[in-house]
């Protein structure tokens, strides 16, 4: 599983990461999360609002930084 | 629709902090109670309807709209969605490469470029509680003929070689498959920006409206009317320059000036100042130089300016005649 936190390198893209990097912990998941600044990836990923969560390549949470708990359930249901 | 908060701001100064009825004090407390209280109501409930509007047309749902429209449609169109979409200078970079590897025209994606920050739901709610609804439209007005013409005039001038060259030779995704938003995802995501938002903006919310009541009860009626009248000719583009580096206090600037323009500043000196605060932003000019040539943002910055002052004096011509 390839977990991504995409961003511009604003401190909301730094706090999903981080946020992202917690929830792996908090769920035993033997996996690391890649943090990612180059923008033109955001935009090959076919959004265009940062920050970006990916699992897999796919898009989940677009845009804005939700609580440690949603990005729990958001990695869990995208396993 | 605000009398309990009059209600409220005038308990408060009288009964609580007893302060005596009537004096410059008691005056300048209440101004601010109330005040307060009213722009954080306004705050609250217009920027969680905004958001709840923007879960249903991200960027990315616009970019297919603005893709296959034709150029001025594509302008005006451009313009009024940059309303509500949120603009922070980190998205800038993201914005402009998606619209412009999807085929969005230069000029459409410069209006858009101009009306996103120009015209934010946190200028809005300021100037409707501190200015009212007139201004309040008018501003949203032509900052919509601004960022029309712009990307117009910007469109007319052919400068696309003026973007760097790694911005064309890329094709964006437009294969999204975006999360889908349920009902409650909505709300929670609308509930949390406009927490994000509030907490971000209100120490400077509150220091523009303190000083705006400290001016509002000190200062003496039209004491600024000899240097920033409508008389004036130098007064707008001098309250634009001054307005260029200040994009971050756009919150606390607003009730700030609102007290000044009681104070003689000119409304269309006021306007452009406002105007220049939002749209004019030094550090989005640092970042968009990742993708265009200084030459551009100039460009971009002289036509935005240039509209911007227009206006100033425009209104100041019919706001003067009274």
């Amino acid at each position: 599983m390839i977990i991504q936190v995409f961003g511009s390198g604003c401190p909301t893209c730094k706090k999903l990461f981080d946020l992202t990097n917690k929830a792996i912990a908090e769920l035993n998941l033997n996996t690391s999360v890649e943090y990612i600044t180059d923008i033109q990836k955001i935009i090959d990923l076919g959004v265009m609002s940062s920050p970006v969560l990916a699992i897999n390549n796919k898009p989940i949470i677009v845009g804005f930084v939700p609580d440690l708990e949603k990005i729990k359930t958001a990695i869990t249901n995208n396993l | 629709m605000f009398y309990p908060v009059e209600l409220l701001a005038n308990w408060l100064t009288l009964s609580i902090f007893s302060i005596t009825p009537k004096t410059l004090l008691a005056e300048t407390v209440n101004f601010f109670i109330y005040d307060t209280v009213k722009i954080f109501i306004l705050l609250s409930v217009i920027i969680f309807v905004v958001s709840i509007v923007r879960s249903f047309l991200p960027p990315e749902k616009i970019r297919l709209i603005l893709s296959h429209k034709n150029k001025y449609l594509g302008n005006i169109l451009a313009s009024l969605l940059g309303i509500i979409t949120p603009f922070c200078s980190c998205s800038a970079i993201p914005l402009f490469l998606g619209f412009i590897q999807a085929g969005v025209p230069l000029g459409t994606t410069f209006s858009f470029l101009v009306a996103s920050p120009m015209i934010n739901e946190v200028a809005l709610v300021l100037l409707l509680g501190m200015f009212g609804w007139k201004i309040a439209l008018i501003y949203v007005a032509s900052g919509l003929v601004i960022a029309i013409l712009s990307g117009i005039a910007i469109d007319k001038m052919k400068v696309e070689n003026l973007v760097e060259s790694f911005v064309y030779q890329n094709q964006a995704n437009l294969k999204t498959d975006l999360p889908n938003m349920k009902c409650p995802d909505r709300f929670s995501y609308a509930k949390n920006y406009t927490l994000d938002i509030i907490k971000k903006v209100w120490p400077y919310i509150i220091v523009g409206i303190g000083l705006g009541a400290w001016i509002h009860g000190y200062v003496p009626t039209d004491f600024l009317a000899r240097y920033a009248g409508s008389d004036k000719w130098y007064a707008v583009p001098f309250a634009v320059l001054i307005g260029i580096p200040l994009y971050s206090n756009a919150a606390g600037i607003i009730p700030l000036v609102s007290a000044l323009t009681e104070k003689g500043v000119a409304m269309g000196t006021t306007l452009a100042f406002m105007m220049a605060v939002t749209a004019l932003s030094l550090p989005e000019f640092m970042i968009l130089k990742r993708v265009m040539k200084t030459k551009l943002i100039l460009i971009f910055a002289g036509i935005v300016g240039i509209g911007i002052i227009f206006t100033g004096y425009i209104f100041n011509w019919l706001l003067g005649i009274r």
